[in-house]
């Protein structure tokens, strides 16, 4: 489409953006049939929705896969390195409040090599979006296990088993205070595109996990969540003032017995009335979902939840960053230069 | 009673004492009070490098030196003709730095037998009989008793009362060497104005000091020391660190862009964080990391956004900042890096200075990673290197080091302080909005000087991206391409290099424009290395001094100065970083190079004696 149309009065007007208008003019080179391409898809498209002129958008990566997604974004970008995108990040919105700026990182790239600036970004609350892309995998590398692979996992570093214990990315994200976290799949985009929409709209440093399959190196990890067929059993979608209610036949919810989760049937004992309701306001409710993290190798116990966890906000960073810069000027007036280098000291030499 | 007095025409003090004995801010009493009196000055703190080492021990003595003089200063001189200590461990730290037949001024009540043995006197010592027969000067002042005396009837604990010693002491010095009390009166009413019974007692005990001295027959004669002839104007007296902070911000303002500083404490580049953070009304964000990485890249984030980025840290910092510099010279974005060194490698010695990190400055980045390196010479001159710094890095698009040092960020000296009109602009240039009409917009295009536009989000038109990964010339786009590779790593090369056609050209600092022995140094070389050309040229030698600030380029007319010299010395407080520099870039010349790398300043005098050896070769 033609980014202008003439209206009637011959008065350029803008009209409204297309998803396709965020796509760059760079082929796109991950490998066939990678989940990368429906978060892209997803992210173009909610892009017009933001109400956010283009020029004021900018995707901060750092290194991977998932990393090379600004190049595909017709909106500011920048491929940094390894780790360090949520730090960039920082520097820029702290000086450009105005800017909608989000973080694409994968789990080798947010856990590993840039876990502390992950953590930290999520305590200070700077108010940016990052989106995690977790396939449990080193893909660029060609197939390292990462962070958060599961343990005992053969990969071309661990050919008798990987010894790590995983990260639990929720678990972290609560752990550093995050005012935000949510997690969503490649493999349901409808629900993906409604998640990010609401990691943009909380205000602060929101944290949405994507479970995204790495076709070539990890294929299937997350199928038991994804698979349509499987998915009503393993995958518990989280609405906000909404029973947790799952299975095939909505027939299964999760009760609270004291602080522990318990899967119980609905039927003759246990009703809908009895069940957990989410409250995505209640920092403790939040902990335990995020504890919901059983290897979904072994017998199955509780679901994997999908959607906003957590949603609470309070000053972000950016924000109290400039408003001590207000509160210096109007306290002191604006800096005059002649002042701060004469000091408070001088002597004349006649 | 009538003391002779005697003129001096220069003379240095070292206050020495426990780190709790208020050493550093007699020190820079002393250092205001002397400025105001017209003398020229340098001056150099010596920390204990822990914070609270064990009282009175040899490992928490403070010192300060001041050297002052009718004439022209450079250094805060090699050793001192006044030494004041506060107790046993300040002596036996300090003595060393004392010249034969200096004059010892001890506080007798930090000699007992506890003192003497925290300072690790063995049981037979007695220290100040012992300097008095080593042919010393000694003045034993009873500090505790005579201060606690003067402050009887203050009403004041007496844990308040010993904290006046040092202002004792200071009217004492004051006396000997007929200062003025009025300015340090007018500091302490100041500095306690909440608290006018601590300032009442101090400056009762400045006073008691100051008559005391001429009370009593323990000196012989006293001291003057005549106003310099120093360059008429307004002066201050100002650190290294706090000159860097001024520079920043007068940046700030001739560039008419928001600095944004990303740091991670770090000995002895701290002092930059703690002053910018203090100008917020100037248009600067200050931003403590959680680490070095997220210091610089932080700064690269702001930079990208349209600020001028700024990181500051020590060696061991920069070595973790070095990835992201090359991202930065890689995305040819505006960053300033500030490396205010000290005595390497690893850890080292945080609290000691040193030169070694110049080749790590030019070269120390993975792949070919061209980034424009600059050097303070001395406190002052970090005002303007800071701002040449910021300039080259905003017109230039490029990184730039600065390469200040521990002796030069807390080193002191009078400041003869420009006017905020006489700077000069800092030119920016900026890429324009774009209509969707116009052709398509190219991020990597380059002006004559090979400089790209500053592309800032929130224009118009101009979204791109920029990354790490090689880039085709102009468009900017991921490239793998053989040529555009080796032509991209020539035209970064060349972007740099082109510098040297936007920096003024070397100047002789000291001496002729031709002669015997060039003696070429850079950094906090300058005072000692400009002293010693004066000091030998009295001597009848042909020396010269050229003092090298823009290290990465160099100035262009170099060679030619180098021509003119029979023989050309580069003294460097590291192994030789400059000396193999210079070796690959002027491969016809012969340099000479002396080494000395022991955390402290050169000397003058074995400077002197490098030059009249390298005037034999």
């Amino acid at each position: 489409m033609s980014v202008k149309e003439k209206n009637t009065n011959g008065q350029t007007a803008m009209p409204k953006l297309k998803g396709k208008d965020f796509a760059s003019d760079q082929d796109v080179r991950w490998c066939p049939g990678c989940g990368d391409y429906t978060i892209l898809k997803q992210v173009q498209n909610l892009m017009p929705e933001l109400g956010v002129p283009k020029e004021n958008i900018a995707f901060i990566a750092g290194i991977g896969c998932s990393s090379r997604f600004p190049y595909y974004m017709d909106t500011f970008g920048m491929h940094s390195i390894h780790g360090r995108a949520p730090a960039i990040a920082t520097g820029l919105k702290v000086t450009r409040p105005e800017l909608s700026v989000w973080v694409i990182t994968g789990d080798g790239d947010a856990l590993s090599i840039g876990g502390n600036h992950l953590i930290h970004a999520l305590r200070r609350n700077v108010d940016i979006n990052i989106l995690l892309f977790n396939n449990e995998i080193y893909g660029l590398t060609k197939g390292q296990y990462s962070p958060t692979s599961k343990e005992g996992m053969v990969t071309k570093s661990t050919p008798m088993g990987s010894l790590d214990h995983p990260f639990n990315p929720a678990a972290l994200a609560m752990g550093a205070d995050a005012g935000f976290f949510a997690r969503a799949m490649d493999r349901d985009p409808k629900h993906l595109n409604e998640i990010m929409a609401r990691t943009h709209e909380h205000k602060g440093t929101s944290l949405l996990e994507i479970y995204q399959n790495c076709i070539v190196f990890n294929d299937g990890a997350f199928e038991v969540y994804t698979d349509k067929q499987r998915r009503s059993e393993t995958a518990l979608y989280l609405e906000q003032g909404k029973p947790l209610v799952f299975g095939n036949d909505a027939d299964k919810g999760i009760r609270l017995d004291g602080m522990k989760p318990q899967v119980v049937k609905l039927g003759d004992e246990f009703s809908e009335s009895d069940l957990w309701v989410h409250d995505e306001k209640d920092h403790f409710k939040a902990y335990l979902l995020s504890r919901f993290f059983e290897d979904n190798r072994h017998e199955d116990k509780l679901p994997r939840p999908f959607g906003v966890f957590y949603d609470v906000e309070r000053p972000t960073y950016d924000e109290m960053v400039n408003l001590q810069v207000e509160a210096a000027v109007k306290k002191m007036g604006k800096g005059n230069l002649d002042d701060l280098i004469a000091g408070t000291e001088t002597w004349i030499v006649r | 009673m009538s003391v002779r007095i005697q003129e001096k025409e220069d003379v240095t003090i070292r206050f020495a004492g426990d780190s709790g004995d208020g050493m550093q801010l007699t020190g820079s009493q002393f250092t205001n009070t002397t400025a105001l009196a017209g003398n020229d000055l340098s001056t150099l703190p010596d920390f204990p490098a822990e914070i609270r080492a064990p009282q009175g021990t040899v490992a928490g003595v403070s010192g300060f030196q001041i050297h002052f003089g009718s004439k022209a200063i450079h250094t805060p001189g090699d050793s001192c003709d006044v030494l004041v200590v506060m107790n046993a461990a300040a002596l036996k730290a300090n003595l060393k730095y004392l010249k034969a037949g200096g004059i010892i001024i001890a506080n007798e009540d930090g000699f007992g037998k506890r003192d003497l043995n925290l300072a690790k006197y063995g049981p037979e010592d007695n220290p100040l009989d012992q300097v008095q027969t080593s042919g010393f000067g000694l003045v034993r002042l009873d500090v505790t008793k005579l201060t606690r005396a003067s402050l009887q009837d203050s009403g004041l604990p007496p844990k308040d009362v010993d904290r006046c010693k040092n202002m004792f002491v200071l009217g004492v010095i004051y006396w000997l060497f007929s200062r003025d009390v009025k300015p340090t009166v007018t500091f302490v009413e100041k500095k306690f104005s909440k608290k006018p019974e601590i300032a009442d007692a101090n400056v009762t005990a400045l006073k008691a000091g100051y008559a005391y001295g001429g009370a009593t027959e323990l000196f012989s004669e006293r001291y003057s020391v005549n106003a310099a002839q120093i360059e008429p104007g307004t002066y201050r007296n100002i650190t290294g660190n706090e000159a860097a902070v001024i520079g920043l911000a007068a940046a700030t303002e001739k560039s008419g862009i928001d600095l944004f500083l990303g740091t991670y404490p770090i000995t002895p580049a701290s002092d930059i964080l703690h002053g910018l953070s203090k100008l917020k009304n100037y248009n600067i964000r200050t931003f403590q990391a959680e680490d070095e990485i997220a210091a610089v890249t932080s700064a690269i984030g702001a930079a990208f956004g349209g600020s001028l980025g700024v990181t500051s840290s020590s060696g061991p910092g920069i070595a973790l900042k070095t990835e992201a510099i090359a991202l930065a010279m890689m995305l040819e974005l505006p960053l300033l890096i500030i490396n205010v060194q000290r005595a390497g490698p690893s850890t080292g010695m945080p609290t000691k200075t040193e030169q070694s990190d110049l080749l790590q400055a030019v070269y120390g980045r993975a792949g070919e990673s061209p980034l424009a390196v600059v050097a303070p010479a001395s406190p002052a001159d970090c005002f303007e290197m800071i701002f040449e710094a910021s300039r080259i890095a905003l017109e230039h698009m490029i990184p730039v080091m600065f390469l200040s040092d521990g002796y030069i960020a807390n080193g002191a000296e009078p400041w003869k302080f420009p006017k905020s009109s006489d700077l000069k602009d800092i030119n920016v240039s900026y890429a324009k909005p774009r209509e969707a009409e116009d052709e398509a917009y190219l991020p990597y295009l380059r002006d004559d000087r090979l400089v790209r536009k500053w592309a800032i989000p929130g224009t118009k038109g101009l979204e791109h991206r920029i990354g790490g990964l090689e880039k085709e010339d102009k468009t900017g786009n991921i490239s793998y391409d053989p040529d555009n590779h080796h032509k991209m790593t020539h035209l970064r090369a060349q972007k740099r290099d082109n510098i040297a056609n936007f920096i003024p050209e070397q100047q002789i600092d000291e001496g002729a424009n031709s002669g015997k022995v060039l003696v070429v140094g850079w950094g906090s070389t300058y005072g000692s290395i400009k002293a010693a050309v004066h000091e030998v040229n009295r001597g009848g030698l042909a020396a010269s001094h050229a003092h090298i600030r823009y290290l990465s380029p160099f100035p262009k007319n170099l060679e030619t100065i180098f021509s003119r010299f029979d023989v050309i010395l580069v003294p460097e407080i590291n192994n030789g970083q400059l000396i193999k520099m210079l070796r690959d870039q002027f491969p016809e010349y012969t340099f000479h190079g002396y080494n000395r790398i022991t955390g402290v300043p050169f000397s003058v005098s074995s400077l002197c004696d490098a030059i009249e050896r390298a005037s034999k070769f």
